[in-house]
């Protein structure tokens, strides 16, 4: 990204802003998408667990001398598909089985982290590190972040169709197994893309929280998906904007800003849905 | 000496299935003919559920055939042929789709899921939902509507791939009169306009009694198939629930009856 920084206004207007900002948006576009779907099929903290698994990989890349990012990929995607196997076949007896994954993950890569000897430290990829990225990162996150985007493109009416109904799904030929697990490898493609924008610890948040905003506002699955990801990308925005003004942590600015959107169109719902006078008046009369 | 007939949509020959030492089904056989209206009835645990997973391959049987089109169910290439509306619609509560999202899923069988809805799939997609009744609430989200509306909803969903056998799970089970007389009306609509079959799993058959071609009684074996009018004749009349057929049957050919 040769000839940053851009004439862009205030506070994006020095090249590591413009860099959190575009490694910030491929994440804040790219993470509801797959957020969607995982609310859709009860898994909304299913990022949360795959990102503690991920942090053996980025200890692996600490203590190799390689990039954490990359480790912290093929661990998360080994073990999404691991869990995915797993959820498919155990049903109930699964969530022991998550919590044996879930903090094996993050214990191996404390161990590992600190085997390291290099001055590396987890922090960065726990918590994020968005005002820090280089332009290999930026360009990094904004490769995952077309793939998840491009992959949902093309999957997306079947991904739709095993949401609404997975044994119909099935019946119909849809590759619901492989849909699902691909699905599942997203997850930890996101994870990795947001690792240094939210940290792998708040990644769940960037997955979900915008889809429960989406889903206040919407009435179709496309309008609440498409909603979700513009969400992320305003909470984004307003979270790095916050962020530089009063000098926070911007992994959890955004999260926070996440939230906040979603407090507002929550309390703007009703005042939306007053104009259809059913509702209105069935909470007025009451019973009898 | 029987005619000819086209070859059966689907063919259930000595199919059995247990779950451990409780045998759900023994030596079921079966079969519809193109453009047949048949019910499959009988009481709770008859092993109607299971027959109908089998046939939509989604369980093996452990012994006997099941062919859909000449093919197992599970090597079927051609999916949209079948259509299936399940039992209640299990549709989550907070779901976030469209009526139009929801049936516009049941056109992938025959699109292809991967390509592009093109213009003879939309059009499907609106046949479908006119032939329920429910085009005019295709942008409404489908979890407002009441629960009649949503098993239409689910029905046109298996109708939007232009199946030639429809499988319906007790589709008419606590929906209200007129729900149940729209879901007679596009049932007739594709038997008649399109050819299909139509297999009707349920405990009720008043809405489509007089409509029916075969009835078929099932616990855990076949107790009788053919014609409704044979039925009458036995003495036991459709209006009997199903949990009481059975029975009634089984204590016909005990007394040598029927």
């Amino acid at each position: 990204m040769p000839g940053m920084p851009w004439p862009l206004p205030w506070p994006f207007d020095t090249t590591y802003m413009q860099l959190a900002l575009i490694a910030g948006v491929a994440v804040g576009a790219s993470a509801p998408l797959i957020g969607t779907f995982l609310v859709q099929k009860r898994l909304s903290l299913i990022g949360d667990g795959i990102g503690h698994v991920a942090v053996a990989g980025v200890g692996a890349g600490l203590l190799f001398g390689t990039s954490p990012v990359w480790t912290a990929l093929v661990v998360a995607v080994v073990a999404a598909l691991a869990l995915e196997w797993l959820r498919s076949r155990a049903r109930s007896s699964g969530d022991l089985a998550l919590a044996l994954f879930f903090y094996g993950g993050i214990a191996a890569g404390v161990v590992l982290a600190g085997r390291s000897t290099t001055n590396a430290n987890l922090q960065p990829y726990l918590f994020g590190s968005i005002l820090t990225v280089t332009e290999n990162d930026a360009y990094t996150v904004v490769g995952l972040g077309a793939l998840i985007v491009l992959a949902i493109a093309v999957t997306w009416r079947a991904m739709v169709a095993i949401s609404l109904d997975e044994e119909a799904a099935r019946v119909a030929g849809i590759p619901v197994g492989a849909l699902n697990a691909l699905l599942a490898a997203l997850t930890a493609v996101t994870v990795a893309a947001a690792m240094r924008v939210t940290g792998v610890l708040l990644i769940a948040a960037l997955m979900v929280l915008p889809v429960a905003t989406g889903r206040v506002v919407a009435r179709s699955f496309r309008a609440t998906t498409v909603g979700a990801a513009a969400v992320g990308v305003v909470a984004v925005v307003l979270g790095l904007a916050a962020a530089r003004q009063w000098a926070l942590a911007a992994g959890g600015a955004i999260v926070l800003a996440t939230l906040a959107l979603f407090v507002v169109a929550s309390l703007a719902a009703p005042l939306r849905r007053a104009s259809a006078p059913d509702d209105a008046s069935s909470l007025l009369s009451g019973p009898g | 000496m029987r005619t000819p007939r086209a070859d059966p949509v689907l063919t259930v020959e000595g199919a059995s299935f247990a779950f451990g030492a409780h045998r759900v089904l023994d030596g079921v056989s079966m079969e519809i003919s193109p453009g047949e209206f048949t019910a499959l009835v009988g009481p709770n645990g008859a092993g109607k559920s299971t027959l109908l997973r089998i046939v939509l391959g989604l369980l093996a049987p452990q012994a006997g055939r099941v062919e859909l089109f000449g093919s197992p169910p599970r090597r079927l290439r051609d999916r949209w042929r079948l259509g299936y509306v399940p039992q209640r619609p299990r549709l989550a509560p907070d779901l976030p789709a469209t009526v139009e999202e929801v049936v516009g899923a049941g056109r992938l069988a025959k699109t292809g899921w991967w390509r592009r809805p093109r213009p003879e799939d939309r059009a499907a997609v609106a046949h479908a939902l006119e032939s329920v009744a429910l085009g005019d609430l295709r942008h409404q989200r489908v979890t407002e509507l009441s629960g009649g509306q949503q098993q239409r909803v689910l029905i046109a969903k298996a109708l939007a791939s232009e199946p030639q056998l429809l499988i319906l799970d007790e589709p008419i089970a606590g929906v209200d009169a007129q729900a149940q007389r729209l879901f007679r009306d596009s049932l007739v609509h594709l038997l008649r306009e399109h050819g299909a079959s139509v297999l009707l799993v349920s405990h009720e058959l008043g809405a489509v009694a007089d409509d029916l071609d075969r009835v078929v009684v099932l616990r855990h074996r076949v107790l009788f198939d053919g014609k409704p009018a044979d039925l009458a004749a036995t003495g036991v009349s459709l209006g009997v629930h199903a949990d009481d057929l059975p029975r009634w049957l089984e204590e016909l050919s005990e007394n040598g009856g029927g």
